[in-house]
């Protein structure tokens, strides 16, 4: 009886689980225990044979200026970026809430960044940052100035730039329903209880969407953090690999230079930082919810 | 109390908003709209003003005929559509049916342990997995090379957060009275699952079609690892091997990049509130 029992749990996992389970562990759970091997071979990608190095990967990383320098740019741009995506999300919300005309359509307008990939859109970028700027520069100067992306300063403006025209539409979708989530009449009752708007913003309002601002600041400061396609198509890492961040880092340590084992020792201390933040967002996201 | 004065007041405050956002709105579309009239000028004429309207040659589509013989758009489209659409849709179905059994069956321990497992899995950044993913399916089972292989790793990716928000879905809103008026009727649960809960998950079903949809669509990292033969090529990476090669052919690049954009972008023109509405509550929920 209990092993009928058994062998139909069991047959019932498999049927409903079976295959979510198989794929999450094919590309998931066995390539991450597989990588974790990985960091303690010297394999170069082609050999059948991978010679184990001990720590020696691990080595390379930690003496690895060049990532660190990457790691360090990374955390620069995405501290910029964060602050500067959710300050003009926010407003944009406000403003798209306020009960403007053709609300619809500015929600929807500002939106547009977030449906094309990073790829096309480094690309749109780079000749609005090459031919346009440069074309405006020249109307207004006489002469022709450099483009933006070639300075190492510039091309970091540039990632910061884009990178916040384009979250700044999709944190403002999460902002929109933070704002929408707020009952009015307690906006009311603090205007009547002697608050004017702003304080009312302040005091009344921007409390109560708490988690909203829990969740924009962590999901922009994790894409910001492992941004891979637009720092490929805008600057590449150029000039002079002066604006290459962690994920190009990583990458090109593995596939280009072709030091897998220290490339993926490079990628676990993202995952780190990565464990890092989702656990903080967590703690956060709990202690709001005690607190209100 | 002034309450015509406060209205014009407000009115003004209203219109004053109205043309910031309109200006902000502008600037938020002008990389594109730069694209839209630079893909109708010769290349010369973009070389020497990327800002006029009209170049001195005129008015020219020149430029999309070649592109799009030069990029294989037709094919490369082909590939897109077919990956986004079957990882979408194998998502949808294996996640749901996964979140359902674990849903159910709160005290088996290996469905605990696997939602566990899968929910632990989102914070792991892509860039720990594809050394590894590469040596395993590259190097020793030789599966790389493959849509189908792609499609498989796609929906691998993208199962914990679809579980993840079924999980959330079935509990709150699907009745377990119902299901179990239909085991009553004789109803095995391979049918109640198909005929009962699953059509209860709709919005979730959207969502998640939204959200991965556009994932899939957009996605270079992986596909670019998975697929090297050019005939198998997604737009991303068909983009970038064509501005690799003819970034000096300006009007060339405008006319690829429009139309790299242009079927999500038509896309959106019709399906704009889904999508708007779509992508908000799966950021709100996951």
């Amino acid at each position: 009886m209990k092993q009928s029992k058994l062998s139909y749990k069991a047959g019932q996992f498999l049927m409903f689980a079976g295959p979510a389970a198989i794929l999450f562990c094919a590309v998931v759970i066995l390539p991450f225990i597989y990588g974790l091997y990985l960091t303690f071979t010297s394999w170069d990608g082609v050999s059948k044979s991978k010679p184990f190095v001990g720590l020696d990967n691990y080595k390379t990383a930690l003496t690895d200026g060049a990532y660190w320098a990457s790691l360090g740019r990374t955390f620069v741009y995405s501290v910029i970026a964060v602050v500067l995506v959710n300050v003009v999300a926010f407003l944009l919300a406000y403003a798209v809430t306020s009960g403007i005309k053709g609300q619809n359509l500015f929600r929807a307008g500002f939106f547009i960044p977030n449906l094309i990939g990073g790829i096309v859109l480094g690309y749109v970028w780079k000749f609005v940052f090459n031919r346009a700027f440069v074309a405006i520069g020249e109307a207004m100067s006489g002469k022709e100035p450099p483009s933006l992306l070639s300075t190492p300063g510039g091309a970091l403006f540039c990632l910061i730039l884009v990178s916040v025209w384009q979250y700044a539409g999709y944190m403002m979708l999460i902002y929109v329903a933070g704002f929408m989530s707020v009952d009015q009449s307690l906006k009311e009752a603090a205007m009547i209880d002697g608050c004017n708007s702003t304080k009312a913003m302040w005091h009344v309002i921007i409390p109560l969407m708490r988690s909203s601002f829990v969740q924009c600041i962590f999901l922009s400061t994790t894409r910001c953090f492992m941004v891979y396609d637009l720092n490929l198509s805008l600057t590449n890492g150029e000039p002079y690999s002066q604006s290459v961040l962690a994920a190009m880092h990583v990458y090109n340590q593995a596939f280009v230079y072709k030091n897998y084992g220290a490339g993926q020792a490079e990628a676990l201390v993202l995952f780190i930082i990565c464990a890092i933040i989702g656990m903080l967002q967590v703690y956060v996201g709990k202690k709001g919810e005690v607190a209100a | 109390m002034g309450a015509g004065q406060k209205s014009t007041q407000s009115k003004v405050v209203h219109a004053i908003v109205m043309v910031v956002m309109i200006l902000a709105l502008l600037v938020f579309i002008a990389p594109f709209i730069l694209v839209i009239i630079n893909v109708f000028k010769t290349k010369g004429d973009i070389n020497s003003d990327p800002l006029a309207l009209i170049g001195k040659h005129g008015f020219t589509i020149e430029n999309f005929p070649r592109a799009m013989d030069k990029m294989n758009f037709w094919t490369v489209f082909g590939n897109s559509a077919i990956i986004t659409i079957s990882a979408t849709v194998l998502t949808v179905l294996v996640s749901a049916m996964a979140a359902y059994v674990i849903v159910r069956n709160p005290h088996w321990k290996v469905g605990a342990l696997f939602f566990a497992a899968m929910v632990a899995s989102m914070v792991i950044p892509f860039q720990v997995l594809m050394v590894p993913l590469v040596s395993l399916y590259g190097g020793i089972l030789d599966v790389l090379n493959s849509r189908i292989t792609l499609i498989l790793m796609h929906v691998g990716f993208s199962v914990s957060l679809a579980s993840f928000m079924f999980h959330g879905a079935i509990k709150t809103n699907v009745p377990v009275e119902l299901e179990e008026a239909a085991g009553i009727d004789g109803c095995t649960t391979w049918r109640t699952f198909w005929t009962i809960v699953f059509p209860l998950l709709k919005p979730t079903i959207a969502t998640i079609t939204i959200i991965d949809a556009m994932a899939f669509w957009n996605d270079y990292l992986l596909p670019s690892l998975v697929l090297g033969r050019r005939q198998l090529y997604t737009i991303p990476i068909a983009t970038r091997v064509f501005y690799g090669t003819y970034s000096t052919d300006i009007g060339l690049v405008m006319a690829a990049l429009l139309l790299a954009m242009l079927p999500i972008l038509i896309l959106y023109l019709f399906l704009q509130r889904y999508i708007v509405a779509g992508v908000t509550s799966g950021a709100v929920k996951g």
